[in-house]
C-alpha cells in the first residue's frame, strides 16, 4: 500500500530544488529508509511523485553504492578496506568476519540478519581500522573488539540502531 | 606558538551549537560584512588574503568568486563540496561535526559575495552525525535570522539545503557533483563552460570545499594580513592535515600551511606506532604520489609538492612503515580507482581494469618478465587521455609507487618465474 507520509516527504523535499528531478537522490534515501531497501514499488512511487520515468529512477538507484535494490540484513557491517585501514589490519578483520558469519563480503546470512560489505574509505581514518554498523561508525577495531561486537549482536536480536536515519 | 582558528580543539560540544559558537565571537564576521562591506569588497579581501581552495587543486578562491558575472537575471548558486571521498581524508567531516557554524557562516559570506540566494551542501551519505548536526544548526540559524529572508536586517536572503550523497567518489569532482545534484548519474561534464559561467541548471555556480569556506569567517574577522602571516607567501593560511596509517598519534592537525612533512609526521604525529622506520608517506590522499622516507623534508604546500611530482591534494597524509608491501599497496590503490571509475571514458574504465589484473598477477607471483614494462606503457597511455582527473590521479599514485619501489615488483615477478 502506498504511504501518504512518504509522498508528503518527497513532495516537500522536491521544493528545495529548481526542478523536481534534483530530488531523486533525497527521495530514494527517504524511500529506502521507509521500505528498508529499494523495492520495485518504492522506485515506482519515487518516479510517480517526481514525475520521472521509472527507468531514470532505476538508473540513479543503481549508480550509487548506498542505494540497495536488494534486501540487506538487519545489521549491515561495512568494513573499510582502503589503504589506511588495510595498513592497520583490515584484511585480517575481513577474514574474521567472513569466518564468524559464514558468508563472504557482499553476502547476507541465511537468516537475513547480517550483511557484510567491504567498502572504500569511510572518511574516518583517524579511527582506523573502522567499519560502519548500519549508520554508526565503530573505530579502533581489533580482533577482540570485533568478536565481542558480533557476539552482542548475535545474542541481542532486538537491538535497534542507536539513531534513526537522517531525514534528508 | 601557532594559534588555532578552526576551534577543533574545543571538544565536548562547546562550538557545536549556535549559542556556543556565538559566545566565541561567531557570526560577528557576517554582521560586520553585511553592515559595512559590499560583495565586491568581500571578494577583494579574500583575494588579498590569497586564500587557495582546500579541495585539492589550490585554485585562488577570490578569483573564482570574481568570475561570477555581476547582475544578470539568471539565479546564481553556491555549492559546498562536502563529498570528501579521497581516501585518507577526514578533515571536512570533523569541521562539520565540531564547528558546523564555521562552515555555515563561511557559506553565508560566500553567497553574499557572489549574489546567490540558494546554496546546497553536497555531503557524503555516510556522514550521518554531520548531517544531523547541520540540519539542526540550519534550523537554529533560520530561527535566529541568520538564514532565510532579510538576514540580520540587511535585505540579503539565503537558504541553505543539505543534499545527501549516496556513495560515489566521482561526485566529489565538481562537474560530476553538479550532474548528480541535477538528478543525473554523477559523471563529469565537459569544461568549458566553467561552472562560474554555466553550472547548476546553467546558472553561474561557485563550488568550494568545506575547509575553504571555513577559512572565510576568520579572514573577515582578523584580516587578510593576519591570514598571509601564516604559511608561505604563495600558499598562506592555516591548514588541516589528516594523519593516518602507521603513525603513533593518528588524527586531525591544524598547523600552518607549508609545515615540513617530516615535522608533521615525526613530531606532531609521533612517528610510527611500531617504532619501525618510515618507508614512505602519501602527502595528499591516495591520488597523490607517495614520497620515500629521504624525501620527507618538504613543505606541505601546493607549489612545493607539485614541484616534487606529487600534490597537497586533500592533505590526507598516510604513513607506511618499513613492513609495508608496496606491491600490495599499488594493487589496493588501483582496485579503488577502478571501482570508482564512472565508466564514461575508455582509457580510465578499461585501462584501470587491465592494470588491476596485471597488479594482481604480479602480487600473486604469476607475472612474467616484461609484464612490468607493459603495465608502465599502459598507464603512460591513460595519463592525459581521460575525461577527468580521476584517471590521472590513479596513474600519479601508481607511478609514485613503481618509481620508488621498482625492485619490489621485480622481485615478485622473479619469484613467480622461479616457482614456475
Ligand atoms: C576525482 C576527483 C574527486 C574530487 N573529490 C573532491 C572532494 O571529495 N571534495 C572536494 O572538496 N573536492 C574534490 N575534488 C575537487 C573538486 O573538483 C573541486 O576542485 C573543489 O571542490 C573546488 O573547491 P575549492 O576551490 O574550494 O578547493 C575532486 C576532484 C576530482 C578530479
Ligand atoms: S576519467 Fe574515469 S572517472 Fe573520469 S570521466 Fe573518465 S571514466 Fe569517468
Amino acid at each position: 500500500m502506498k504511504d501518504q507520509t512518504l509522498k508528503q516527504q518527497i513532495t516537500e523535499v522536491a521544493t528545495r530544488y529548481p526542478a523536481p528531478r534534483s530530488a531523486v537522490m533525497p527521495a530514494l534515501h527517504l524511500a529506502q529508509a521507509h521500505y528498508g531497501y529499494l523495492t520495485q514499488e518504492a522506485m515506482a512511487e519515487v518516479a510517480e511523485y517526481l514525475h520521472l520515468p521509472r527507468v531514470t529512477v532505476l538508473e540513479i538507484a543503481t549508480f550509487y553504492s548506498l542505494f540497495h535494490t536488494r534486501p540487506v540484513g538487519k545489521y549491515h557491517l561495512q568494513l573499510c578496506t582502503n589503504l589506511s585501514c588495510m595498513l592497520l589490519g583490515a584484511e585480517r578483520l575481513q577474514r574474521q568476519l567472513e569466518q564468524q558469519l559464514h558468508i563472504r563480503c557482499g553476502e547476507t546470512t541465511a537468516d537475513g540478519r547480517f550483511t557484510l560489505t567491504a567498502v572504500e574509505c569511510l572518511g574516518a581514518c583517524e579511527m582506523a581500522p573502522v567499519m560502519q554498523l548500519n549508520d554508526d561508525y565503530c573505530g579502533h577495531l581489533n580482533e577482540q573488539r570485533l568478536a565481542e561486537m558480533l557476539q552482542t549482536l548475535q545474542e541481542e536480536p532486538n537491538r535497534k540502531p542507536e539513531n534513526g536515519p537522517p531525514s534528508s | 606558538m601557532y594559534e588555532q582558528v578552526f576551534l577543533l580543539e574545543k571538544r565536548d560540544s562547546e562550538y557545536q551549537d549556535l549559542a556556543g559558537y556565538r559566545s566565541g565571537g561567531g557570526y560577528s564576521a557576517l554582521s560586520s560584512t553585511l553592515r559595512d562591506s559590499t560583495p565586491e569588497q568581500l571578494i577583494e579581501l579574500v583575494k588579498e588574503a590569497k586564500l587557495r581552495g582546500r579541495g585539492g587543486a589550490g585554485f585562488p578562491t577570490g578569483l573564482k568568486w570574481s568570475f561570477v558575472p555581476k547582475g544578470g537575471t539568471s539565479a546564481k548558486w553556491l555549492l559546498c563540496n562536502a563529498d570528501e571521498g579521497e581516501p585518507g581524508t577526514f578533515k571536512d567531516r570533523i569541521i562539520m561535526e565540531q564547528t558546523p557554524h564555521l562552515l555555515l557562516e563561511g557559506m553565508i559570506l560566500a553567497a553574499y559575495a557572489i549574489g546567490a540566494a540558494k546554496a546546497y551542501i553536497y555531503i557524503r551519505g555516510e556522514y550521518v552525525i554531520a548531517i544531523r548536526r547541520l540540519e539542526r544548526e540550519i534550523q537554529a540559524c533560520l530561527q535566529a535570522g541568520l538564514l532565510g529572508k532579510n538576514i540580520l536586517g540587511s535585505g540579503f536572503d539565503l537558504d541553505i539545503y543539505l543534499h545527501r550523497g549516496a556513495g560515489a567518489y566521482i561526485c566529489g569532482e565538481e562537474t560530476a557533483l553538479i550532474e548528480s545534484l541535477e538528478g543525473n548519474r554523477g559523471q563529469p561534464r565537459f569544461k568549458p563552460p566553467f561552472p562560474a559561467v554555466s553550472g547548476f541548471y546553467k546558472g553561474p555556480t561557485v563550488i568550494n570545499n568545506v575547509e575553504t569556506l571555513a577559512c572565510v569567517p576568520p579572514i573577515v574577522q582578523r584580516g587578510a594580513d593576519w591570514f598571509r602571516s601564516i604559511g608561505s607567501e604563495k600558499c598562506p593560511g592555516p591548514k588541516l592535515y589528516c594523519l593516518s596509517g602507521h603513525v603513533k598519534r593518528p588524527g586531525l592537525y591544524e598547523l600552518p600551511m607549508g609545515i615540513s612533512l617530516r615535522e608533521l609526521v615525526e613530531q606532531h604525529a609521533g612517528g610510527t606506532h611500531s617504532g619501525k622506520k618510515i618507508k614512505a608517506v602519501i602527502p595528499g590522499g591516495i591520488s597523490a604520489a607517495l614520497l620515500p622516507e629521504p624525501a620527507l623534508d618538504i613543505a606541505m604546500d601546493f607549489d612545493a609538492l607539485s614541484a616534487a611530482g606529487t600534490m597537497l591534494g586533500s592533505a590526507g597524509v598516510i604513513v607506511m612503515d618499513e613492513s609495508t608491501c608496496m606491491v600490495r599497496v599499488a594493487h589496493r590503490i588501483i582496485e579503488f580507482f577502478h571501482h570508482e571509475s564512472c565508466g564514461k571514458c575508455t582509457p580510465c574504465r578499461e585501462g584501470l581494469a587491465w592494470i588491476e589484473q596485471m597488479l594482481r598477477r604480479i602480487e600473486d607471483s604469476e607475472a612474467q618478465s616484461g609484464d612490468l614494462e607493459s603495465m608502465e606503457r599502459l598507464y603512460g597511455n591513460i595519463e592525459g587521455n581521460t575525461f577527468c582527473l580521476l584517471g590521472d590521479g590513479a596513474v600519479m599514485a601508481l607511478r609514485g609507487v613503481v618509481k620508488n619501489f621498482r625492485h619490489e615488483f621485480i622481485e615478485r615477478i622473479q619469484q613467480g618465474a622461479r616457482a614456475a
